[in-house]
């Protein structure tokens, strides 16, 4: 016997977390045992299974280490005792009333009856004659010890541990600016910042559509809605930067052409607000919130020219991929589609891939620069994971937990590395090396949850729109001198050669 | 599969399909609450979805129980309601219930001839209420202490008590705000999901 003390005592002790098995007990506990031992006694006999509860292991005897020292740490914090180690199984109310009500008469008058009754079904909720509420005994075994809720520490977190790794280069921690985005509204699933290739950055504050030039640092207000309760819900440049899509809340899809600050096309196909928008080549795509994908021809009168319906909800992101092959939409119905470029044979548009795996509204969606068919998908709230696929096979290449709602994902082809915007608690941003999904850095500044991410023409800026109404940029993506040179004469070795041909 | 496609929905179908809701329902608020480690749930495709379900043997064995119980009691339509109630460990206080109202057209019984309603049908409703389950994390209060689970049935006052059950009180919230969720019908089961939750005393 003393062999088996012996063990309990050195499991214990090293553990740290069982209480002494032979010390005094602490006042606040011999109190507790005082007051305890009342109804007990009267509790046990009556119930059946209630008793049974979940302490199987918890012997009460006199050594309690032979029965599993893990499991035995926590009568104290049961509120329970040496006798009974657990009482939230037990029903002390439901006993006492049980044992008490044998000795009341049960002399009604019909009103007071009646009026019983009347409070039964308030109390309760329902008539307590009629039905009954029925209990399965035997709970399984909680949780173990030990175990935190994982959404506190989730949505409470200060700092995630950095990568150990040391950046292999110097990542600001600040933004380069910092712009004013007055009355832009905090609607997650609105797509409302576009950087062109001219470097002007459209922004849609409300009704209106500013756009900011990079270079000089002009701002141009460039339209404003006529209706006073109609908002931007998308902004998005065409490849050349001289044409601005706009989508509306009002289900309309606007052109308008920069240089003469004239609205070219309104097109209005849509019967609800457009969240999102995306060009291939002459091709626009425009998502709106009954969760249909409209193909809009800019350059004919019947400008649209199909419809994709795979969302049961709104469509809040939609990209086309770099060679045109693919268009990419998630929705807030938890899916991603991704759709061919031309129809299939019955004439009607089906997507080559359904992804559900995503447990929230998917926003952030974009594909891989650098290699073909690789597409990186982000969750809501209710998801916040990263996931990168193959649109070909259907697999999913890796998933990454961000921790927090994620609003956009933008590729860089400089470093080979993604960036994601995120909201609750951090609202930061934060690269990712691919395909190792490490942690590259992480930027922080917003005071309130990222809604958009866009990066400039030469690829080393990212904007972020935020609800905190400030645009910031940051300069993450900065190329090397040395590196930019070599890069800039493998791209005029290309053009030599077909200058050449052309001779 | 198919076949039952074609041929509408039938009583025992009906009660099948609830059931198997249940199943699923509970698994996806066990590990969207955070009542279990998330560890322990595995990834499986159900209703067009991909839905979590524990790996967790004594709780899946238990949740089992409650599905083949509950499957028999819906198709003798004398099941009323469906409990999943979450309380703190450490204080017994209720802090969140989910309430699941069952209204059974008691016909369907007597009549053979099976429902008119596609079975895809069916599981689109289901679909769009297990996924606005698992969207009331964005404005449910946060779970802060260790919590455990408990299932409470409704039923008719004359139902025998089978073993391993026992009588219990409803366990409501003293202060709660409730959300109702949408709903969904088998034309002979219809179910209606609503939560509540304790009232945060700090605005």
């Amino acid at each position: 016997m003393a062999q088996f003390l012996f063990e309990a005592d050195l499991h214990g002790l090293l553990k740290l977390d069982t209480p002494i098995p032979n010390a005094p007990p602490a006042r606040w506990q011999r109190k507790a045992k005082e007051s305890g031992p009342g109804p007990s006694p009267v509790g046990v006999s009556p119930m059946k299974p209630a008793n049974r509860s979940h302490s199987s292991s918890k012997t009460p005897s006199k050594t309690p280490g032979k029965s599993g020292s893990k499991i035995q740490s926590t009568p104290t914090k049961a509120g329970g005792d040496r006798y009974i180690p657990n009482r939230s199984t037990m029903q002390m109310e439901m006993a006492n009333f049980l044992l008490t009500k044998e000795n009341d008469p049960a002399e009604d008058s019909p009103t007071k009856k009646e009026q019983q009754k009347a409070w039964a079904v308030n109390l309760n909720g329902f008539d307590v004659e009629e039905a009954k509420i029925l209990r399965l005994s035997g709970k399984p075994q909680n949780a173990p010890e030990g175990y935190q809720n994982n959404l506190k520490v989730l949505y409470s977190q200060k700092m995630t541990p950095g990568s150990s790794r040391k950046n292999s280069r110097y990542i600001p921690s600040m933004p380069d600016r910092i712009l004013d985005a007055p009355e832009i509204r905090n609607d997650y699933y609105l797509n409302l910042i576009d950087w062109s290739s001219q470097n002007f950055l459209a922004v849609a504050l409300d009704n209106s559509v500013y756009l900011w030039n990079h270079a000089s640092g002009e701002i141009i207000q460039l339209l404003q809605m006529e209706h006073p309760d109609v908002y931007i819900s998308s902004v998005s440049w065409i490849k050349e930067g001289n044409y601005l899509a706009v989508g509306t809340s009002s289900a309309e899809v606007q052109l308008w052409d920069i240089q003469q600050q004239k609205r070219l096309r309104n097109m209005t196909s849509h019967c609800a607000r457009v969240g999102t928008l995306s060009w291939n080549s002459y091709i626009l795509s425009s998502g709106a919130r009954t969760g249909h994908i409209h193909h809009h021809d800019v350059r004919v009168a019947e400008h649209h020219v199909a419809t994709l319906a795979g969302h049961t909800q709104e469509v809040c992101g939609l990209k086309w991929s770099l060679d045109g092959r693919y268009l990419a939409s998630g929705g807030n119905d938890n899916l991603v589609n991704v759709w061919p470029c031309t129809q299939g044979g019955g004439g009607d548009f089906a997507p080559v891939q359904t992804f559900t795996q995503h447990q929230g509204a998917v926003k952030a969606v974009a594909w891989c620069p650098w290699q073909m068919n690789v597409l990186a998908t982000g969750g809501g709230t209710s998801d916040r994971h990263i996931r990168i696929w193959n649109v070909c096979s259907g697999a999913c290449l890796s998933t990454v937990d961000a921790h927090s709602q994620v609003c956009s994902i933008l590729w860089s082809t400089n470093y080979k590395e993604f960036v994601s915007g995120h909201g609750f608690a951090q609202n930061q941003l934060v690269l990712w090396k691919y395909p190792t999904m490490t942690k590259v850095a992480e930027l922080q500044g917003h005071t309130a949850r990222i809604l958009n991410l866009t990066m400039s023409p030469d690829g080393t800026t990212v904007a972020s729109a935020a609800a905190d109404e400030t645009l910031r940029l940051w300069r993450c993506f900065e190329m090397d001198p040395i590196k930019k040179k070599e890069k800039e004469k493998a791209n005029s070795a290309k053009s030599s050669i077909i200058h050449q041909s052309i001779r | 599969q198919l076949g039952r496609e074609h041929q509408g929905i039938t009583l025992r179908g009906s009660a099948e399909l609830v059931a198997e809701f249940f199943s699923y329902g509970i698994n996806s608020i066990l590990y969207q609450r955070g009542v279990y480690p998330p560890e322990t749930f595995t990834r499986v495709q159900k209703y067009g979805l991909t839905l979590l379900v524990t790996t967790n043997p004594e709780l899946a064995n238990y949740l089992n129980n409650v599905t083949e119980q509950m499957k028999e009691w819906l198709y003798k339509c004398i099941v009323q309601r469906l409990v999943v109630v979450i309380s703190s460990i450490e204080s017994s206080e209720v802090l969140e219930r989910w309430q699941f109202d069952i209204e059974c057209d008691k016909t369907a019984k007597d009549d053979n001839g099976p429902r008119e309603k596609s079975q895809k049908a069916v599981q689109d409703e289901i679909r769009s209420v297990i996924r606005q389950i698992t969207a009331t994390v964005t404005f449910l209060p946060l779970l802060e202490s260790a919590c455990a689970f408990d299932l409470l049935i409704y039923t008719d006052k004359d139902l025998a008590v089978p073993e391993k059950w026992e009588e219990s009180g409803p366990q409501f919230i003293a202060n709660s705000e409730e959300v109702r969720l949408r709903s969904f019908t088998t034309t002979i089961h219809k179910v209606n999901t609503s939560v509540a939750y304790k009232k945060d005393s700090v605005p």
